[in-house]
């Protein structure tokens, strides 16, 4: 027999079960957060008029990391870095941080490779996005979600 | 301010025209502005916000840094070394501080 303390010892054992299968769930998937005011309107200066590119560019970031206070990012374009054909800057965006632009890393034909490798905060699970400005004003972006267990400490 | 000089790696000897990697590591607290102290005031920002590059004269590399980037900033990047000649690397930050550290280059 059912009885009212039953049901309700019962029901509260079947929500506490759920939230923690939820939790463990949720650290492994969590969806990325929803991109800041910020980090659209950079988003959208940096890009303008131009019809962006994927290929060429890449975004190297872990999948996930436990702690968002150092996170290694690795950016680098495929380009020979010549007067007609080189690569100017890569922007470093982030869509949930308190601050949307991380990096904004320079080039010159000196630079002989578009490459750059350095280690970043993040607040929470997000995407991070990468800008690329190419001579004859091509744009490349990038994009990559990381999930992040403890986000970076007080940013 | 940076509490120890920065840490620079370039490789022991290059061949004229060689592309290499220059590693660096700068010690800085990378305060982001966003914090707040025990008493709820906000700690002031307090960032390297640039970071510069240059080989004889000529810019090679250049960084604008936001709060976004770890404390203790690594930037590692590269060069085409068009001869002998030395490097010059700069940060500056929030406080007013800059660094500049020149590195010859052993080039064969």
């Amino acid at each position: 027999m059912l009885d009212r303390r039953t049901f309700l010892l019962e029901g509260s054992a079947a929500v506490a079960l759920i939230a923690l299968l939820c939790s463990i769930d949720g650290a492994r998937a969590e969806p990325a957060a929803t991109p800041s005011a910020e980090f659209n309107a950079a988003f959208n200066t940096l890009i303008g008029k131009a019809v962006p590119r994927e290929a060429g560019l890449t975004l190297d970031l872990p999948d996930s990391v436990e702690n968002g206070d150092y996170v290694p990012v690795a950016l680098a374009v495929e380009s020979p870095m010549t007067a007609d054909d080189h690569v100017t800057a890569v922007h470093l965006l982030s869509t949930a941080n308190p601050r949307a632009e991380v990096a904004t890393f320079r080039f010159t034909l000196l630079s002989g490779k578009a490459q750059v490798t350095s280690r970043m905060r993040l607040a929470k699970t997000q995407d991070v996005v990468a800008v690329a400005e190419l001579s004859g004003g091509r744009i490349l972006v990038a994009r990559r979600k990381v999930d992040v267990k403890v986000g970076g400490c007080g940013i | 301010m940076m509490k120890k000089p920065p840490r620079i790696k370039v490789p022991e000897t290059i061949n004229a025209g060689e592309i290499i990697e220059i590693k660096t590591l700068a010690t800085h607290i990378m305060e982001t502005g966003n914090r707040k102290d025990a008493a709820g005031n906000i700690i002031p920002r307090d960032i390297i916000h640039t970071f510069t590059a240059s080989f004889e004269g000529e810019d090679v590399f250049s960084a604008t840094l936001g709060s976004g980037i770890a404390a203790n900033p690594y930037i590692a990047f590269f060069m085409r070394v068009p001869g002998p000649g030395a490097l010059t690397l700069t940060w500056l930050d929030d406080g007013g501080t800059t660094t500049v550290e020149k590195v010859p280059l052993n080039v064969r």
